[in-house]
């Protein structure tokens, strides 16, 4: 479903995030990216949204090589896939309920299917009843939570994540580890980069290694 | 189609949102655009006031044909006949030279005339045109003046002339006000949306994220931009009739002097649906430029 072939990232500068990555993660997948900072997790995950393009070598989705999609094609890809990043890149000037919506209100839902997506998405991620409460007003937890609620509402069949347990207490990060093993039990593929994959040892996923920029170890 | 109306009503709620939670800002934009609107637009319409107040103060304009001394009665009815086959002419009217001599005699001259041994008035033809167009009247008294036992051909159109100069000078000066002060008004929504797309930054890169389309991202700042004008265009129409209704008065009053009576208009529902327009038309221009001087590297 995702193919890496020989992925290189190279930025101005000389700088080297990745080089020569190989895999491939089949769909219903639960594939968890570790490695330390400065690994290249951040940089491979945003090479299949296209958010970074790569240097070399090619990356696939169902076939299609995304790494050559002209521009105006690359927001229909991002529809079909969830992205929750490290910081939850949330609007603080709307209210819960908008942030969930505003996937669907890009893609034109209409407002009455579109208000009971949002607010099963919101049940999803433990957060029914909440859609008037602002975001400055939720905890860290929480925040990651409407951002996760944001990712699922187009019932994308593919989910990326990195980093989103970081700046969370255990308890809560254990809380959104959970969630994404609940969404890969669904059926959905899951890459999440994380630098404790101990998080997801219990549901024994495929573990990816990254090491300055080398992919070191696939298990 | 019904997807494509949701995404633009939704485009133009958020703008109107937008516009609502910076009510003084958008009242100052209004200001602004509104007053500015108002000098060309108050200009138009001076300006076509002017020329119905002349228009109804100096009558219509007349061509006078005199025939030769020497031309009877039979060369007289071969240039009515002439007259009276142009679709140009709206009327005309023969004067006999017994007449014109009758009618200067009356006029205060009969002491001069009654000296002379005859009369040396020719018979004489005053023709009225359908239209006010010196460049018609040029034409036809050519044609006139080149008809057999014509003697004179006299344009009572140097009015028309001075009139028609001084109204095209008008119009150049309000096109070129209107082009200035429209590029002022470009200038003032294109920094506008300017600030919007930097205070909105993040939300515009989260939706780029979450799959926004170029023209998702920009729809609401072209309403933004294309409502504020639309504003602009609102206060200017007020100003206009302010000014309308201020003016009024002392016009009819001057008038009266020259023995007319005259009314001031305000714009009529087509001239006010053209000056929203162009303002909404500017407003959308100067977001058109920003959005694509701005959003480029979003």
């Amino acid at each position: 479903m995702i193919v890496f072939e020989d992925v290189a990232k190279r930025y101005a500068g000389g700088y080297t995030a990745l080089a020569g990555v190989s895999f491939e993660i089949r769909h219903g997948e639960l594939v968890v990216l570790s490695g330390h900072s400065g690994a290249g997790k951040s940089t491979l995950l945003k090479l299949i949204p296209a958010i970074e393009r790569p240097s070399a070598g090619a990356v696939r989705i169902n076939g299609e090589d995304v790494s050559r999609l002209p521009r105006r094609a690359i927001p229909y890809l991002r529809r079909n896939l969830g992205l929750v990043l490290q910081e939850s890149r949330l609007l603080f000037d709307r209210s819960v309920f908008d942030n969930v919506m505003l996937p669907l209100a890009i893609t034109g839902h209409p407002p009455g299917d579109a208000a009971r997506r949002v607010a099963a998405a919101l049940e999803r991620v433990g957060l029914e009843g909440r859609g008037k409460e602002m975001p400055a007003g939720l905890s860290g937890g929480e925040q990651q939570r409407v951002a996760i609620a944001r990712a699922i509402v187009n019932r994308p069949s593919v989910l990326l994540a990195d980093e989103p347990t970081a700046h969370l207490d255990p308890a809560s990060a254990a809380g959104i580890a959970n969630l994404f093993k609940s969404f890969n039990g669904a059926g959905v593929t899951v890459l999440v980069s994380t630098h404790d994959a101990s998080l997801f040892a219990t549901s024994a996923p495929r573990r990816l290694t990254l090491v300055k920029g080398l992919l070191s170890e696939d298990a | 189609m019904s997807n494509w109306l949701y995404l633009h009503l939704r485009a133009i709620a958020q703008a109107s949102g937008r516009l609502a939670r910076q009510p003084l800002g958008t009242l100052l934009s209004a200001l602004v655009m509104g007053i500015a609107l108002s000098l060309p637009a108050g200009g138009y319409l001076l300006l076509d006031n002017v020329a119905s107040m002349a228009r109804g103060v100096s009558g219509t304009p007349e061509i006078s044909v005199f025939m030769d001394a020497a031309a009877a009665a039979e060369d007289a009815a071969a240039i009515e006949k002439r007259l009276r086959a142009d679709p140009q002419l709206a009327s005309f009217r023969f004067v006999p030279r017994d007449e014109a001599l009758k009618q200067l005699a009356a006029g205060g001259l009969g002491d001069v005339l009654g000296g002379l041994e005859s009369n040396p008035l020719p018979d004489a033809f005053v023709v009225t045109l359908r239209t006010g167009d010196p460049e018609v009247f040029d034409t036809l008294a050519a044609q006139m003046r080149a008809w057999p036992k014509v003697a004179h051909v006299q344009l009572d159109s140097g009015w028309v002339k001075r009139l028609h100069a001084l109204l095209a000078l008008g119009r150049s000066a309000v096109v070129m006000l209107a082009a200035l002060l429209g590029f002022a008004l470009v200038i003032v929504t294109f920094n506008t949306i300017r600030l919007q797309i930097m205070t909105q930054r993040n939300e515009i890169e989260v939706s780029r994220l979450l799959g926004a389309t170029d023209p998702f991202i920009r729809r609401p700042f072209y309403w933004f931009g294309s409502l504020q004008g639309m504003l602009g265009g609102l206060v200017a129409l007020g100003a206009v009739w302010l000014g309308v209704m201020g003016l009024s008065a002392p016009v009819a009053a001057l008038a009266e002097t020259y023995g007319a009576v005259f009314a001031l208009s305000g714009p009529q529902w087509p001239e006010s649906v053209a000056i929203v327009l162009f303002a909404a038309f500017l407003g959308w221009l100067g977001a058109e430029i920003s959005v694509r001087r701005h959003l480029a590297g979003t």
